[in-house]
């Protein structure tokens, strides 16, 4: 999936690895900092982290969104046991956040809890990726809507094949940083490494500051390209992706995950709304967002379930169970107004997975589920080419009168999305 | 070539890495464009060289798998092609050293999830030095009539259903891989083919973007119209207005961008390929999707209606005379590969080998029908194992522990037999663990161990010719034939062989029926008058047994000589003492005795003063 967001807590983490490696030991990069969750052990949490009863503490939730402030869901300069109770109050509750793209709704449960840093400077820095160059955005008026102060923003673009070493960092910073400005430049320069080596394709650090001489972050977002992670292993240390905040998995959802980790195939499921009527089982990941987008197109969008595709040649195991679990969703219960369910299972004409072979494992599961099916009042439309795609068909059209389930059947010559309008012009009410 | 050609019918690529099944679709794709080479030169395979057999046609031909690919180079200097199979995580690298190489002029990654820092330079460099890289995370593609990039454009019945042998009039470029193999179908129904085709991969930064092979195919006079298929995120389709402004793209284009739905969708919603997603407004499909279309770029109102706006602008250029006729080839038959046809039902073939003991071709194996799971948890033991492998049955518990019994009686009888002695001189002789059981084991026959075949011959012939025990052991006097398995060296009637004993209570009170063993019994009874020590032995016992145990089971007079006949029953003897065997093999090794050589002093030394003269 290539770029992912991480926590706060965890970008800091790798800082204070990062940082004074990168930058030969000028920089000290101090993140005292713990991560709060409904599990988390709070005594042993704080025997292991003095500070926390001896310092006074800032509290925010860390789950891949920002405005906290806005949404005051920022605690400042409190104690232990105020920041106690303050996230106690809040974990597991579902809130609704404001951000600059709109409103999202969901639970909160992970907090950052680390020292409250009095400071006067607040200092904006970003390094952003492209397909030719980074590029590093620095200002000296941190700390608010930085596109309010955008002019104040100076850049610095890095050419892919050129090092930070080639690169004139301390004359594009501003003047009035003074006698700072060489230790701002140590910093960025100690920062764009670890952006290049961890992988990074996104930091920003709105504010940071100084203390005693050395910087320290009081806000940080991230996102890091994953598909890295064979090299970076051992520079992330333990990291997990956590979903967009409002976006946490359902267990089926978690279920398909395993399953897409297990092999060199692909899976993929996203419900969408477990009482939609128009279910997808597409092959690939490209032909998969062209039937969402039919259904969308021709007006149907409340009634799409789910977003899913299955890619890669996965074997029939895998089929198999990731079809059970999409049928197991899809059947649960009957429209309540009786209307008929669809099942799309499209795709493109393949051009090495064995469709006949995957077809097996869709086949097992829906002979397994088929008194559900009917119970529920499934139709099922098939489209797809490729590999044994013939057989694959024939499979479908004899499973369809064996087990008494409606399944229209068509192959290469119907065009890909045909089989949506087929579906639904007719029959959704 | 011209610079805006990848390929042409002499291109000859090699393939990083072990994909033999793709090659193979190369070479058929060849056959069937009647390329005179084919456009595989080698394999790049670091782990060994050698050669692999694939077809071209119906000829087999051999090519040559290469550890490096300076080898491979110095040996094919022509080629300028890599199709590169290596894993994303050595994908970059390999990459890299191919674009180092002045040879190699184009190169597809094919490994989805290599590093987008990595996959940046790697574009860089190549831009810089006028190579062509396709991919990362794509299918690859093809030039009809010249070359196909291992995988892509599917079977060779799609490739004759879409024309993909010869070039028509469209280039077609599109994101996704998977959707590239419909896009030649559809741009292959709608028009007079395609002329080039590719996917570019659905990464967030795939090395060359659909503009790059849109102004290729802008230059290329070969190609009349143009037909892509971009996706939602990245703004790489915005280069593409850009070239239509600054005149750079002149030739009608018909352009969908996929993804329309990510804005009714929740935020986070990741699509299947990594690029897929709108970080902002103009990443959108809907926006790409405009702002194509008052560029001027053909857009159609959905996915459903892209075939009918190819269709369209085919037919405008051709009715404005802008598009030749196509003589169409002919082609040649590409042989089916064998499993294909099998698959399909098309072709059987009589089998060379028939097993119908077990079977390893299903997801466990099993023994006789029963999985080996099913064994373990059913405590089938070592007796039900070989009642499913020998007599294909599942055998009643007396008849497994019967033989159990047997196979711990006659596990071993010390080092002074024959079969002991040889494992044991060959183990010093320092020949390993088969070669010495393998000694030993040649020793048993009718003279050491095969009593129990021969016992359970001779008997059963008395018994069924209704010979009188007294009847049975003059017949066999009168034939000079020793009765198997009668006779001990030590036990007598009055001091009986306690392991017999054990055997004979056991089929009293366990088979149902013992007739085999009464009649030996009888036959004992008549010896051991003559003789003391001429009582049923432990092969004798063995023997009979196992025709009762077999009579009990419900096996025919006419199938259990069958059985005796194929040494049925030595087996048993054979499997117990191998045991044996191997306990004395691995005692020498211990021991680590030396070499052995057997003592003058035991050996006659009766030479003649000479030989007999023969005149």
């Amino acid at each position: 999936m290539a770029q992912k967001g991480i926590r706060e807590y965890d970008a800091k983490r790798m800082m204070a690895k990062a940082l004074p490696k990168f930058s030969d030991g000028k920089i000290k990069f101090e993140a005292s900092q713990v991560l709060i969750g409904a599990e988390t052990d709070l005594v042993k949490l704080a025997a292991e982290n003095p500070w926390l009863t001896t310092d006074k503490l800032v509290a925010k939730p860390d789950q891949l969104f920002g405005k906290r402030g806005l949404n005051n869901l920022l605690y400042v300069n409190k104690s232990w046991s105020e920041v106690q109770d303050w996230i106690k109050e809040r974990m597991n509750k579902t809130v609704t956040i404001k951000q600059t793209t709109g409103e999202t709704k969901g639970e909160l449960n992970q907090f950052l809890v680390e020292k409250f840093i009095p400071h006067e400077e607040e200092y904006y820095i970003a390094i952003t990726t492209s397909r030719e160059y980074d590029t590093i955005h620095f200002s000296t008026k941190g700390g608010v809507n930085i596109e309010d102060v955008w002019d104040t923003v100076v850049t610095l673009d890095i050419p892919i094949m050129k090092e930070i070493e080639d690169m004139d960092v301390t004359s594009f910073l501003p003047d009035e940083l003074g006698s700072r400005k060489e230790i701002v430049a140590d910093f960025i320069m100690a920062l764009y490494k670890m952006v290049v080596e961890y992988h990074f394709v996104y930091l920003e650090l709105n504010p940071f500051t100084f203390v005693n001489g050395s910087p320290v972050a009081l806000d940080a977002v991230a996102k890091i390209d994953d598909y890295a992670s064979f090299q970076c292993a051992e520079y992330w240390g333990e990291l997990k992706f956590p979903s967009p905040f409002g976006l946490e998995k359902t267990p089926e959802e978690e279920k398909v995950d395993e399953l897409d980790e297990r092999t060199g195939a692909s899976l993929k499921l996203t419900i969408l709304n477990p009482a939609g009527r128009i279910w997808n089982l597409v092959a690939g990941g490209g032909a998969s967002v062209i039937y969402a987008d039919t259904v969308v197109d021709l007006g149907y969008h409340e009634e799409l379930a789910n977003y899913g595709e299955y890619s890669g040649n996965p074997t029939r195991e895998l089929t198999y169970a990731y079809t059970k679990t999409v049928l197991d969703l899809m059947t649960r219960k009957k429209d309540p107004q009786g209307r008929p369910k669809f099942l799309l299972i499209g795709g493109g004409i393949a051009n090495f997975t064995d469709v006949a072979k995957t077809f097996t494992g869709i086949v097992q599961a829906i002979t397994e589920y088929k008194d559900k099916l009917i119970e529920t009042d499934v139709r099922i439309f098939v489209r797809r080419g490729g590999p044994n795609y013939v057989e694959g068909l024939n499979i479908m059209k004899n499973l369809g009168e064996k087990i008494g389930v409606p399944i229209e059947v068509y192959g290469p010559e119907t065009h890909m999305t045909k089989i949506v309008s087929l579906a639904l012009d007719k029959k959704v009410g | 070539m011209k610079s805006y050609e990848l390929f042409d019918r002499n291109s000859r690529a090699f393939i990083y890495g072990q994909q033999q099944k793709a090659a193979q679709r190369m070479l058929d794709f060849d056959y069937l464009c009647k390329r005179e080479t084919p456009s595989v030169a080698g394999f790049i395979t670091p782990t060994g060289s050698g050669y692999v057999k694939l077809f071209f046609g119906t000829k087999e031909i051999s090519i040559p798998r290469y550890i490096s690919l300076d080898e491979a180079i110095l040996a094919n200097p022509d080629v300028d092609v890599m199709v590169n199979f290596s894993s994303e995580r050595s994908c970059a690298e390999t990459t890299m050293e191919a674009l180092d190489t002045e040879n190699i002029r184009t190169i597809i990654m094919i490994a989805e999830g290599v590093p987008q820092r990595d996959v940046r330079k790697i574009a860089k460099i190549a831009r810089e030095r006028g190579k062509w890289i396709i991919g990362p995370a794509t299918v690859g593609g093809l030039k009809p009539g010249c070359f196909k990039i291992g995988n892509a454009a599917g079977t060779i019945q799609n490739i004759k259903d879409t024309k993909l042998y010869r070039p028509g009039s469209v280039g077609f470029v599109s994101v996704s891989g998977g959707l590239s193999n419909e896009g030649y179908n559809i741009v292959s129904r709608n028009t007079d083919g395609i002329y080039e085709g590719y996917a570019v991969g659905g990464d967030v930064y795939p090395a060359t973007t659909l503009i790059d092979h849109l102004l290729r195919y802008e230059q290329n006079p070969n190609i009349k119209m143009m037909v892509a298929l971009g996706e939602v995120g990245g703004k790489d389709e915005y280069q593409i207005i850009d070239a239509i402004k600054e005149k750079k793209l002149t030739k009608p284009l018909v352009m969908w961008v996929t993804g329309t739905c990510a804005e009714v969708l929740p935020g986070g919603v990741q699509f299947g390929h990594a690029g897929a997603k709108a970080d902002s407004k103009a990443d959108t499909a809907k926006a790409k999707n405009a702002a194509l279309r008052e560029a001027g770029v053909i857009v159609p109102d959905s996915f459903e209606d892209y075939d009918q706006k190819i269709k369209e602008t085919f037919d405008k250029l051709k009715a404005e005379g802008k598009i030749e006729e196509i003589i169409e080839p002919t082609t040649p038959n590409v042989p089916m590969d064998y499993a294909q046809a099998v698959a399909e039902g098309l072709v059987r073939k009589p089998t060379n080998f028939i097993s119908t003991i077990c079977d390893e071709t299903g997801e466990i194996h099993n023994y006789c029908g029963v999985p080996i799971d099913q064994v373990i948890k059913e405590n089938y033991g070592i007796g039900g194992v070989l009642g499913l492998l020998w007599f294909k049955k599942k055998l009643p518990q007396y008849a497994r522990d019967f033989i159990e019994l047997v196979i711990q009686i006659v596990a071993d009888h010390g080092p002074a037999v024959s079969g002991a002695h040889n494992t044991i001189v060959t183990a010093r002789a320092g020949k390993g663990l088969i070669e010495s059981i393998i000694s030993g084991m040649v020793t048993i026959g009718p003279r050491f161990g095969g009593a129990v075949n021969g016992a359970a011959n001779h008997f059963s012939w008395g018994l069924q010719n209704n010979l009188e025990p007294r009847e049975f052991v003059n017949e066999m006097k009168k034939k000079n034939v020793m009765i198997q398995g009668i006779g001990h060296r030590i036990h007598s009637i009055d001091n009986p062989d306690e392991r017999c004993e054990i055997m004979m209570n056991f089929a009293k009170d366990h088979f149902p029926k013992h007739p085999l063993l009464d009649y030996a019994l009888a036959v004992q009874d008549v010896t051991t008058m003559k003789k003391g020590t001429l009582i049923l032995n432990v092969d004798g016992t063995i023997g009979v047994l196992f025709v009762d145990l077999l009579k009990s089971l419900g096996y025919q007079d006419i199938e259990i000589k069958e059985m005796i006949e194929m040494g049925f029953f030595n087996a048993f003897f054979i499997i117990g003492r191998t045991m044996g065997f191997m306990g004395h093999y691995f005692d020498q090794k211990r021991l680590k005795t030396p070499l052995y050589r057997h003592p003058w002093d035991d050996i006659l030394y009766a030479v003649p003063d000479q030989p007999e003269e023969v005149k």
